[in-house]
């Protein structure tokens, strides 16, 4: 399941989703909104995407993540729209027989969203908001 | 030949639209049309920007030759998670 929603992410579902008789380990990684970026004082989260081909990117790190270890099942959901201080921002749930490969497909999983899938996220801080960009390494300064 | 653009995040804002459709010579690449755009829409000169390129939801290279009706969008800096 590799989906974006501008819902509250359900944990629950997704566990049940990945559930699979022949796991012997669950990984549920959940991203949450933080209170503080680079000294600023944030006070709301706000998500874009590019819905289709972000949904499409997060289906192809899934597939490549199987490609990479022995996983069972993976489910990952990445909210959109304005996002409260401490919720769920993303969350990444792997089933596999063995531990390792879901810890293993998770940290892919999530390191990959950062870098290729389109979703954009604008802090909303005491004072301004800035567009969060990683390839450029800062924040941009939208004018 | 029409192309189709869609606008996301800092560029969106930018342009001051979510979508766009521009009619360019055959054979224009992703980089014409780039240039294009931004005479329609001085903002969208971004200074230190980089961008990724997506047409029809794959990401290419800027030298990508366009075909009529692509869906075209410049992807600025991504920052899900």
């Amino acid at each position: 399941m590799f989906r974006v929603t501008d819902k509250p992410i359900n944990l629950d579902e997704l566990i049940r989703y990945v559930t699979d008789p022949e796991a012997g380990a669950i990984v549920p990684f959940i991203g949450t909104t933080r209170n503080n970026n680079e000294g600023r004082k944030v006070i709301a989260l706000d998500y874009d995407a590019y819905p289709e081909m972000a949904e499409k990117e997060l289906a192809r790190i899934g597939a490549d993540a199987a490609k990479k270890w022995p996983i069972c099942r993976m489910a990952i959901v990445h909210r959109l729209g304005p996002v409260q201080i401490g919720e769920a921002s993303v969350i990444i749930v792997v089933s596999s027989a063995h531990r390792d490969a879901a810890f293993a497909a998770s940290r892919f999983a999530i390191e990959e969203i950062k870098k290729t899938v389109p979703i954009w996220k604008k802090e909303v801080f005491e004072g301004g908001e800035v567009w969060i960009g990683t390839q450029t390494g800062q924040p941009l300064k939208t004018d | 030949m029409n192309v189709r653009i869609k606008f996301f995040a800092i560029l969106r804002e930018r342009a001051g639209v979510a979508e766009a459709s521009k009619d360019i010579d055959a054979g224009s690449s992703v980089a014409d049309l780039w240039r294009q755009l931004q005479k329609d829409y001085p903002k969208l000169d971004v200074p230190g920007i980089r961008l990724l390129y997506a047409v029809n939801q794959n990401y290419v290279g800027l030298d990508h030759k366009l075909n009529e009706n692509d869906e075209v969008v410049f992807v600025p800096p991504v920052s899900g998670g």
